[in-house]
Protein backbone atom coordinates (compact mmCIF):
# COMPACT_ATOMS: atom_id res chain seq x y z
CA UNK A 1 0.00 0.00 0.00
CA UNK A 2 1.43 3.09 -1.16
CA UNK A 3 1.22 5.44 2.33
CA UNK A 4 1.89 8.98 0.17
CA UNK A 5 -0.58 7.75 -2.14
CA UNK A 6 -3.42 7.25 0.65
CA UNK A 7 -2.56 10.41 1.93
CA UNK A 8 -2.74 12.53 -0.92
CA UNK A 9 -6.48 11.10 -1.27
CA UNK A 10 -7.53 11.97 2.61
CA UNK A 11 -6.12 15.57 1.94
CA UNK A 12 -8.10 15.49 -1.03
CA UNK A 13 -11.03 14.19 0.35
CA UNK A 14 -10.76 17.36 3.15
CA UNK A 15 -9.92 19.93 0.30
CA UNK A 16 -13.72 18.76 -1.29
CA UNK A 17 -15.56 19.15 1.56
CA UNK A 18 -14.01 22.61 2.88
CA UNK A 19 -14.54 23.94 -0.89
CA UNK A 20 -18.35 22.21 -1.47
CA UNK A 21 -19.70 24.86 1.65
CA UNK A 22 -19.60 28.46 0.95
CA UNK A 23 -20.58 31.36 3.47
CA UNK A 24 -23.74 31.32 2.40
CA UNK A 25 -27.44 30.92 4.01
CA UNK A 26 -30.43 29.19 2.15
CA UNK A 27 -33.60 29.18 4.33
CA UNK A 28 -37.09 28.03 3.22
CA UNK A 29 -39.94 30.50 4.14
CA UNK A 30 -42.73 28.67 4.44
CA UNK A 31 -45.14 30.60 6.83
CA UNK A 32 -47.33 33.71 6.42
CA UNK A 33 -47.22 35.19 9.50
CA UNK A 34 -45.43 38.64 10.15
CA UNK A 35 -43.40 37.52 13.08
CA UNK A 36 -41.90 35.00 11.17
CA UNK A 37 -41.54 36.53 8.47
CA UNK A 38 -39.74 39.58 9.93
CA UNK A 39 -37.27 36.66 11.49
CA UNK A 40 -36.72 35.70 8.22
CA UNK A 41 -35.95 38.68 7.00
CA UNK A 42 -33.80 40.05 9.70
CA UNK A 43 -31.43 36.98 9.64
CA UNK A 44 -31.03 37.27 5.82
CA UNK A 45 -29.94 40.64 5.85
CA UNK A 46 -27.64 39.90 8.79
CA UNK A 47 -26.01 37.59 6.95
CA UNK A 48 -25.16 39.74 4.13
CA UNK A 49 -23.63 41.85 6.82
CA UNK A 50 -21.38 39.15 8.07
CA UNK A 51 -20.43 38.84 4.46
CA UNK A 52 -22.46 35.99 3.34
CA UNK A 53 -24.64 35.07 0.33
CA UNK A 54 -28.73 34.76 1.05
CA UNK A 55 -30.58 33.15 -0.45
CA UNK A 56 -34.07 32.67 0.71
CA UNK A 57 -36.84 30.00 -0.74
CA UNK A 58 -40.42 30.88 -0.62
CA UNK A 59 -42.94 28.31 0.02
CA UNK A 60 -46.88 27.89 0.60
CA UNK A 61 -48.13 30.50 3.12
CA UNK A 62 -45.22 32.72 2.44
CA UNK A 63 -45.86 33.45 -1.36
CA UNK A 64 -49.02 35.77 -0.97
CA UNK A 65 -46.70 37.90 1.79
CA UNK A 66 -44.95 38.47 -1.92
CA UNK A 67 -47.77 39.75 -3.69
CA UNK A 68 -47.87 43.61 -4.87
CA UNK A 69 -50.87 45.54 -3.65
CA UNK A 70 -51.26 47.26 -6.72
CA UNK A 71 -50.99 44.37 -9.00
CA UNK A 72 -53.76 42.18 -10.52
CA UNK A 73 -52.98 38.21 -11.74
CA UNK A 74 -54.98 37.87 -15.02
CA UNK A 75 -56.56 34.59 -16.04
CA UNK A 76 -57.16 33.16 -12.72
CA UNK A 77 -59.55 29.96 -12.28
CA UNK A 78 -62.02 30.08 -9.52
CA UNK A 79 -59.94 28.29 -7.16
CA UNK A 80 -57.29 30.72 -7.89
CA UNK A 81 -59.76 33.80 -7.27
CA UNK A 82 -60.48 32.13 -4.12
CA UNK A 83 -57.15 31.79 -2.62
CA UNK A 84 -56.43 35.63 -3.84
CA UNK A 85 -59.67 36.95 -1.90
CA UNK A 86 -58.47 34.57 1.08
CA UNK A 87 -54.85 35.08 1.31
CA UNK A 88 -52.83 38.15 2.45
CA UNK A 89 -52.20 40.59 -0.21
CA UNK A 90 -49.09 41.92 0.58
CA UNK A 91 -46.30 42.16 3.27
CA UNK A 92 -48.72 45.10 4.55
CA UNK A 93 -51.39 42.90 5.11
CA UNK A 94 -50.00 39.68 7.14
CA UNK A 95 -50.69 38.80 10.55
CA UNK A 96 -48.91 37.69 13.86
CA UNK A 97 -48.97 34.27 14.75
CA UNK A 98 -49.74 35.06 17.67
CA UNK A 99 -51.69 37.73 19.46
CA UNK A 100 -53.47 38.92 16.13
CA UNK A 101 -57.08 39.47 18.45
CA UNK A 102 -58.73 40.68 14.78
CA UNK A 103 -55.73 42.39 13.92
CA UNK A 104 -55.69 44.60 17.13
CA UNK A 105 -52.81 42.82 17.76
CA UNK A 106 -50.81 43.00 14.83
CA UNK A 107 -51.84 46.84 15.08
CA UNK A 108 -50.16 47.58 18.23
CA UNK A 109 -47.01 45.26 17.24
CA UNK A 110 -46.91 47.57 14.00
CA UNK A 111 -47.29 50.38 16.29
CA UNK A 112 -44.67 49.62 18.82
CA UNK A 113 -42.16 48.69 15.69
CA UNK A 114 -42.55 51.90 14.07
CA UNK A 115 -42.31 53.45 17.88
CA UNK A 116 -38.71 51.69 19.04
CA UNK A 117 -37.30 52.90 14.43
CA UNK A 118 -37.77 49.17 13.28
CA UNK A 119 -38.06 48.79 9.85
CA UNK A 120 -41.62 47.30 9.26
CA UNK A 121 -41.84 43.80 6.43
CA UNK A 122 -41.84 46.30 3.58
CA UNK A 123 -39.18 48.26 4.18
CA UNK A 124 -37.01 44.68 5.37
CA UNK A 125 -37.78 43.64 1.58
CA UNK A 126 -36.60 47.02 0.39
CA UNK A 127 -33.54 46.28 2.21
CA UNK A 128 -33.09 42.48 1.15
CA UNK A 129 -33.49 44.10 -2.51
CA UNK A 130 -30.60 46.32 -1.81
CA UNK A 131 -28.39 43.88 -0.48
CA UNK A 132 -28.93 41.72 -2.83
CA UNK A 133 -30.59 38.82 -1.07
CA UNK A 134 -32.07 36.19 -3.81
CA UNK A 135 -35.44 35.26 -3.22
CA UNK A 136 -36.89 32.49 -5.23
CA UNK A 137 -40.46 31.64 -5.20
CA UNK A 138 -41.85 28.00 -5.17
CA UNK A 139 -43.31 27.46 -8.51
CA UNK A 140 -45.71 24.72 -7.54
CA UNK A 141 -47.33 26.50 -4.55
CA UNK A 142 -47.99 29.40 -6.94
CA UNK A 143 -49.42 27.08 -9.70
CA UNK A 144 -51.57 25.05 -6.79
CA UNK A 145 -52.85 28.58 -5.48
CA UNK A 146 -53.53 30.32 -8.57
CA UNK A 147 -50.51 32.98 -7.92
CA UNK A 148 -48.80 34.58 -11.00
CA UNK A 149 -45.41 36.14 -11.43
CA UNK A 150 -46.97 39.36 -12.52
CA UNK A 151 -48.87 39.68 -9.38
CA UNK A 152 -45.31 39.89 -7.55
CA UNK A 153 -43.92 42.61 -6.01
CA UNK A 154 -40.55 44.21 -8.32
CA UNK A 155 -37.47 42.46 -6.62
CA UNK A 156 -34.50 42.45 -8.43
CA UNK A 157 -33.91 38.89 -10.06
CA UNK A 158 -36.91 37.27 -8.10
CA UNK A 159 -37.41 33.87 -9.78
CA UNK A 160 -40.05 31.12 -9.60
CA UNK A 161 -37.82 27.19 -9.20
CA UNK A 162 -38.43 23.99 -8.09
CA UNK A 163 -37.34 22.28 -5.09
CA UNK A 164 -34.00 20.99 -6.87
CA UNK A 165 -32.84 24.45 -7.18
CA UNK A 166 -33.39 25.26 -3.75
CA UNK A 167 -31.70 21.91 -2.93
CA UNK A 168 -28.59 22.56 -4.65
CA UNK A 169 -28.25 26.17 -3.29
CA UNK A 170 -28.90 24.35 0.04
CA UNK A 171 -26.22 21.92 -0.38
CA UNK A 172 -23.38 24.64 -0.63
CA UNK A 173 -24.54 26.87 2.24
CA UNK A 174 -22.98 26.55 5.67
CA UNK A 175 -25.79 27.44 7.17
CA UNK A 176 -29.76 26.51 6.17
CA UNK A 177 -32.90 27.35 7.78
CA UNK A 178 -36.72 26.33 7.75
CA UNK A 179 -38.85 29.44 9.39
CA UNK B 1 -12.98 59.28 25.78
CA UNK B 2 -10.92 57.31 22.75
CA UNK B 3 -8.05 59.44 21.20
CA UNK B 4 -8.30 57.17 18.26
CA UNK B 5 -8.79 59.41 15.01
CA UNK B 6 -11.60 57.93 13.02
CA UNK B 7 -11.40 58.10 9.11
CA UNK B 8 -14.90 58.13 8.80
CA UNK B 9 -17.74 58.22 11.59
CA UNK B 10 -21.46 57.10 11.04
CA UNK B 11 -24.44 57.93 13.13
CA UNK B 12 -26.52 55.19 13.51
CA UNK B 13 -28.12 56.38 16.95
CA UNK B 14 -31.70 55.26 17.02
CA UNK B 15 -31.91 52.66 14.69
CA UNK B 16 -32.31 48.78 15.23
CA UNK B 17 -31.25 45.62 14.33
CA UNK B 18 -30.29 44.51 12.03
CA UNK B 19 -29.46 48.28 10.95
CA UNK B 20 -26.40 49.04 12.37
CA UNK B 21 -24.19 46.09 11.13
CA UNK B 22 -25.49 46.16 7.83
CA UNK B 23 -24.97 49.99 7.28
CA UNK B 24 -21.51 49.82 8.63
CA UNK B 25 -20.93 46.45 6.36
CA UNK B 26 -22.10 48.89 3.84
CA UNK B 27 -19.88 51.66 4.45
CA UNK B 28 -16.36 49.65 5.21
CA UNK B 29 -16.66 48.14 1.91
CA UNK B 30 -16.42 51.80 0.32
CA UNK B 31 -12.83 52.05 2.86
CA UNK B 32 -9.04 51.09 2.41
CA UNK B 33 -7.99 48.64 4.39
CA UNK B 34 -6.40 50.19 7.46
CA UNK B 35 -8.68 53.30 7.81
CA UNK B 36 -10.88 53.69 10.54
CA UNK B 37 -14.63 54.08 11.32
CA UNK B 38 -16.44 54.79 14.26
CA UNK B 39 -20.21 54.24 14.56
CA UNK B 40 -22.06 55.59 17.25
CA UNK B 41 -24.92 53.40 17.87
CA UNK B 42 -28.03 53.31 20.95
CA UNK B 43 -29.01 49.36 19.91
CA UNK B 44 -28.32 47.53 23.30
CA UNK B 45 -27.57 44.51 21.29
CA UNK B 46 -24.57 46.21 19.12
CA UNK B 47 -22.21 45.38 22.25
CA UNK B 48 -22.32 41.93 21.11
CA UNK B 49 -23.42 41.91 17.69
CA UNK B 50 -20.63 44.57 16.04
CA UNK B 51 -17.59 41.89 17.25
CA UNK B 52 -19.64 38.86 16.25
CA UNK B 53 -20.08 40.51 12.98
CA UNK B 54 -16.34 41.95 13.41
CA UNK B 55 -15.47 38.71 13.63
CA UNK B 56 -16.82 36.77 11.01
CA UNK B 57 -15.95 39.33 8.50
CA UNK B 58 -12.34 39.83 9.27
CA UNK B 59 -12.51 43.38 10.47
CA UNK B 60 -11.52 44.55 13.94
CA UNK B 61 -12.85 46.59 16.72
CA UNK B 62 -10.25 48.44 18.59
CA UNK B 63 -12.03 50.58 20.81
CA UNK B 64 -15.21 50.63 22.47
CA UNK B 65 -16.44 53.81 24.24
CA UNK B 66 -19.97 53.76 26.31
CA UNK B 67 -21.15 57.27 27.05
CA UNK B 68 -24.62 56.79 28.88
CA UNK B 69 -27.14 54.80 26.39
CA UNK B 70 -24.56 55.58 23.61
CA UNK B 71 -21.70 53.23 22.79
CA UNK B 72 -19.08 53.98 19.96
CA UNK B 73 -17.10 51.37 18.15
CA UNK B 74 -13.79 52.19 16.40
CA UNK B 75 -13.74 49.61 13.80
CA UNK B 76 -10.14 49.12 11.73
CA UNK B 77 -10.78 47.72 8.32
CA UNK B 78 -8.25 45.01 7.82
CA UNK B 79 -8.94 43.51 4.42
Amino acid sequence: MDVNKTLADIQNQIKEIQDGRKDKLSMVVFSGDLDKLLAAFIIGTGAVAMGMETVMFFTFWATPALRDKKKKGKGKNLFGKMFSFMLPKGASKVKLSKMNMGGMGTGMMKYLMKKKNMQDLDGMIALAAELGVKIYVCEMSMDLMGFKMDEMIDYPDMKSVGVATFLQEASDSKIQLFI
Amino acid sequence: MSDIKADVTMDLKGLACPLPVVKVSQQIKKMQVGQILMAETTDPGALADFPAWAKTSGNEIIDTVKDGNVTKFFIKKLK
